[in-house]
């Protein structure tokens, strides 16, 4: 035996050295661990870390200006918003973005987001939509009446059939993509000739559009159809042109016969100031709060959700305090923080005789009693919110029977709910069974020797639970502290039924933006904000407690 | 010395009647006050208490005789009021008074204290136990109004006259019958009874697996990994749901158009899944907190003896830690059964549980069914309670912890 153990590497049964047989046998452990938890790992990762964290993502996410106006915002990226609102060609980008926006019918979208910002707005871009389409039909009147085979779709599918256009095609596609987030097949069923999209550029860029818009959008046959009037408008752009007159008159290709009976008439051609037009249909559009609007919140990602959350704005002016009677947030932060504390503390009020009580009694008479603490707890949450309904109602039972005793007037019924009192009284009622166990478990370890050696060496009752009892148990009071207050801030359904309007919390209005008002942005901006205390709060808790130290029912 | 204390008797004039009368005083206020004459009342309640005090103190009736002769005096003063409702009231001051004034005369108010207690210490230790007293009914009381409200006879959330007289035309059974006939409830109930146990099996059995992983002696980053599988419980409902609302609904329209699903069948799925997260952490609490005290020898033993890791599992540790499972399998289960924030964001109207149909029903007080609906579902967790009370003992008992 003992010749085996000589110098070297100590070495296990097989021959391999212990120290190496040992770190594999590590190893395998460790795997077999991992193996053993990376199922619920992976389910809890994939259904509940990621769609949080896509949720946090949403708070700082403003995608839909540039997809929804791509070009428009590239180009108000470089000039100042009052040169904006002088700047023709800007109203001709802009008219195609619009024209392509409304078609897909997500110009209501953009100004609903933008009337969060600027109120009115919305207004603005709805109807912007309809009359847009009222210009394109004036210059398709003229092309009528120039040559009636201009408005029908086998002239532009001849005009625009061809090769050599697909730059041109691929950045259009680019910009529908972006905006319907549809995926165009390979085959679309045309192409762009590059002949007619340098000679007339506005109409191939507007005819690409609407070809593409047909094609992956309605899935409809490009050759068959008319095009959009929009397209009109932009080909009355072209030939407005000198140079595109000129160039027209020396072109030989398909349509040109067309093409020069237009220009032929040019003079018949209403007017193509498009800046003109917009101020039109509104003058917001030539005034410069609304480029500079556009300007803020044209970038991919936006603080101003954030700053909504905090009763701030984000203004072209740099950022401001709402004015008094918009601050909603803080307020509601606020209560929810404070109103949590006072459950809080209730909780440790009413909870730590009872835990005393219940570490403190022979085994047997805990037990039953500890069923009184338990029954709440396992009690549906609606039940014990309908009880205190039922109870706190200005009809219900606590006024009925101070009315009876007649220490309150028929007339004069205490109001107890739909205001912060009903959901103090309530949540702290469906709260104390969490102060309750984790202070009992910690209680439970508190040697009551303790309290009789502090006795036996003369302190009071009080100093002896003052100065050797209470201190041992503050870590419970932190643990229930903690659990209860991350639970109170962050509930729902009791503000809800019994809050009224004085009582709600801050998940209230977080539930109200994504159900009612649709502002998902700055329901992701609260969430986040209530998400960052309560993860505060939960390393806190891991810190103090560690969190395989949760205890259910004792 | 503690033989003394079990024949102690309080000097009467000066203790036992004083208190009394000070009771029976403030009873007769409040019944006074309801008459419009609270200290006629108090004056009345003080002289009767004084009265019946003397009685019990000077009579030579035991415990039984003088409760029940108080009790039975008090209720036929409240009969000459006329109503059932006074006849209740005289009988619980009855029971009430004479308790207490039993309980002064025969000094069993020091029965639960030490011998050397000063009478500031026993009328501390008492008073302690009455506020302890009042929390716990302050914790159970909210629960009995709504259980006797669900057999009003009317459609309001609020006692009749003939409830409180005891009347028969004032009970019925028609919200039971109305909850157990209608669709608008069965289908809820239906919806629910579906959701739960399915969401339970995803939560236990993958979270049983997970903590026996987590109890092994290395497991690299366990931190970090329990915090991941305890944050469901941790993170506020409502941004769960926010959450599970962005990513289920893309979701499910992808499979619906994919894979050719129902959209019912899909709905049910997502509101499974989503309810099988929020359980994880219970199940990992539970069943770690079990595995604790589990000796992994039995393992070895099991494995030494020739038995494959899966027999092991199934023969030995499983019947151990069974107990634990089946506790956490209950907080899964009654967190799904219980769940309303989630279900609303992510559910459709045909995914409707039961705890969705009372919370509309509680927002637009629609009917007292839902007080039925209570009931019911306390009466479910009662039993729930019991089972899990009964599995946690067992299991102490199985692994020798306590002998409770």
């Amino acid at each position: 035996m003992s010749e085996t153990t000589q110098s070297g590497p100590m070495l296990s049964a097989d021959g391999v050295p212990l120290k190496t047989s040992l770190a594999r046998a590590l190893r395998r452990q460790k795997i077999r661990a991992l193996l053993l938890i990376s199922p619920l790992l992976a389910f809890v990762v994939i259904t509940f870390i990621i769609p949080i964290a896509s949720m946090l993502f949403r708070s700082v996410e403003n995608q839909i200006v540039s997809n929804t106006l791509p070009q428009t915002v590239a180009m108000i990226a470089d000039v100042s918003a009052d040169e904006a609102t002088t700047d023709e060609m800007l109203f001709r980008v802009l008219y195609l973005d619009m024209y392509r926006a409304v078609e897909a019918k997500a110009h209501t979208r953009l100004g609903s987001r933008l009337n969060y910002e600027k109120s009115g707005i919305s207004s603005l871009f709805r109807t912007s939509g309809r009359k847009l389409e009222d210009m394109g039909e004036d210059f398709e009147d003229f092309f009528k009446d120039a040559d009636s085979g201009m408005v029908k779709g086998p002239f532009w599918h001849e005009l625009m059939q061809g090769d050599g256009g697909e730059d041109l095609l691929d950045e259009r596609l680019g910009l529908l993509t972006d905006l319907t987030s549809l995926e165009a097949s390979d085959d679309l069923g045309f192409t762009l000739s590059g002949e007619a999209a340098a000679l007339l550029p506005w109409a191939s860029r507007a005819y690409a559009d609407w070809a593409l818009f047909t094609a992956v959008v309605d899935e409809d046959d490009v050759s068959k159809k008319k095009p959009w009037a929009g397209v009109y408008a932009a080909l009355a752009l072209d030939l407005a042109d000198p140079a595109t007159q000129s160039a027209v008159a020396a072109y030989g290709g398909s349509g040109a016969a067309e093409l020069q009976a237009a220009v032929a008439n040019i003079a018949d051609m209403p007017a193509t100031g498009f800046r003109a037009y917009f101020e039109d249909i509104d003058d917001k559009w030539v005034s410069g709060e609304t480029w500079a609007l556009l300007k803020v919140f044209g970038s991919q990602y936006t603080s101003g959700y954030f700053l909504n959350a905090v009763d701030m704005k984000l203004t072209p002016d740099g950022i401001e305090q709402r004015p008094d009677n918009e601050r909603l947030y803080l307020k509601l932060f606020n209560r929810t923080l404070i109103m949590s504390m006072v459950i809080t503390v209730s909780c440790i009020l009413l909870g730590y005789p009872v835990a005393w009580l219940l570490a403190n009694l022979p085994m047997r008479s805990a037990n039953v009693l500890m069923i009184l603490v338990l029954l709440p707890f396992w009690t549906s949450l609606l039940v014990r919110t309908s009880a205190w309904k039922v109870l706190l109602q200005q009809q219900g039972v606590i006024n009925d029977i101070l009315v009876w005793l007649g220490f309150v007037a028929d007339d004069s019924r205490l109001i107890m709910m739909n205001n912060s009192t009903g959901t103090i009284i309530a949540m702290t009622h469906i709260l104390l069974p969490f102060m309750i166990l984790p202070l009992y478990s910690v209680m439970k370890t508190i040697p009551p020797t303790y309290l009789r050696a502090a006795k036996s060496l003369g302190a009071t009752n009080w100093t002896a639970f003052w100065r050797v009892y209470f201190p041992q148990s503050v870590p419970g009071i932190g643990a229930g502290s903690i659990l209860v207050f991350i639970l109170a801030i962050g509930y729902y359904i009791t503000p809800e039924i019994v809050g009224g309007t004085d009582g709600v919390f801050i998940s209230n209005r977080i539930a109200y933006h994504i159900s009612s008002s649709l502002n998902w942005g700055l329901a992701a901006a609260l969430g986040t904000i209530l998400l960052a205390v309560v993860m505060l709060l939960y390393w806190l808790y891991d810190r103090i407690v560690g969190i395989d130290n949760v205890k259910l029912g004792g | 010395m503690a033989s003394t204390t079990a024949e102690f008797r309080p000097p009467f004039a000066t203790f036992t009647a004083p208190l009394s009368a000070l009771l029976a005083a403030m009873f007769g206020f409040v019944v006074g006050n309801a008459y419009g004459e609270p200290w006629i009342g108090f004056l009345i309640g003080g002289i009767l208490g004084a009265i019946i005090a003397f009685a019990i103190d000077k009579l030579p009736f035991g415990r039984t005789q003088s409760r029940l002769g108080t009790i039975v005096i008090l209720g036929l003063a409240g009969l000459t009021t006329g109503s059932a409702g006074g006849v209740v009231s005289g009988v619980l001051i009855g029971a009430v008074l004479s308790w207490f004034i039993y309980w002064l005369d025969r000094g069993e108010y020091r029965k639960n204290v030490p011998v050397y207690y000063t009478a500031g210490q026993t009328l501390w230790h008492n008073a302690f136990m009455l506020i302890c007293g009042l929390i716990f009914f302050f914790l159970i009381a909210p629960l009995m109004p709504v259980m006797w409200l669900s057999f009003n006879a009317q459609d309001f959330f609020t006692f009749t006259p003939e409830m409180l007289n005891f009347e028969a035309a004032g009970y019925s059974l028609k919200h039971y019958r109305n909850f157990l006939t209608t669709e608008e409830w069965m289908i809820p109930l239906k919806n629910s009874l579906i959701i739960a146990p399915i969401a339970t099996v995803i939560s236990v059995s993958l979270g049983t697996l997970a903590a026996i992983g987590l109890s092994q002696s290395h497991v690299p980053a366990r931190r970090a990994i329990m915090a991941i599988l305890i944050s469901p419980m941790i993170v506020p409902l409502i941004i769960s749901a926010t959450g599970m609302f962005f990513f289920y609904a893309p979701l499910g329209n992808w499979i619906e158009l994919n894979l050719g699903l129902s959209q019912t069948f899909v709905g049910y799925v997502k509101v499974i899944l989503a309810h099988a997260v929020l359980g994880v952490p219970f199940v990992i609490i539970t069943v770690t907190a079990t595995l604790v005290g589990f000796d992994n020898s039995l393992t070895r033993a099991a494995a030494n003896m020739g038995a494959n890791p899966v027999t092991t599992f199934f023969r030995v540790q499983m019947p151990l830690i069974l107990p634990g499972v089946i506790s956490g399998g209950l907080f899964a289960f009654i967190t799904s059964f219980d769940e309303v924030v989630v279900v609303l964001f992510v559910g459709s109207a045909r995914q409707q549980t039961l705890p969705w149909q009372m919370f509309t029903g509680l927002r637009e007080q629609i009917s007292p069914t839902i007080l039925a609906a209570a009931t019911i579902l306390v009466v479910i967790s009662i039993m729930l309670l019991t089972t899990v009370e009964l599995l946690r003992r067992r299991s102490e008992r199985l692994r020798g912890l306590s002998p409770g």
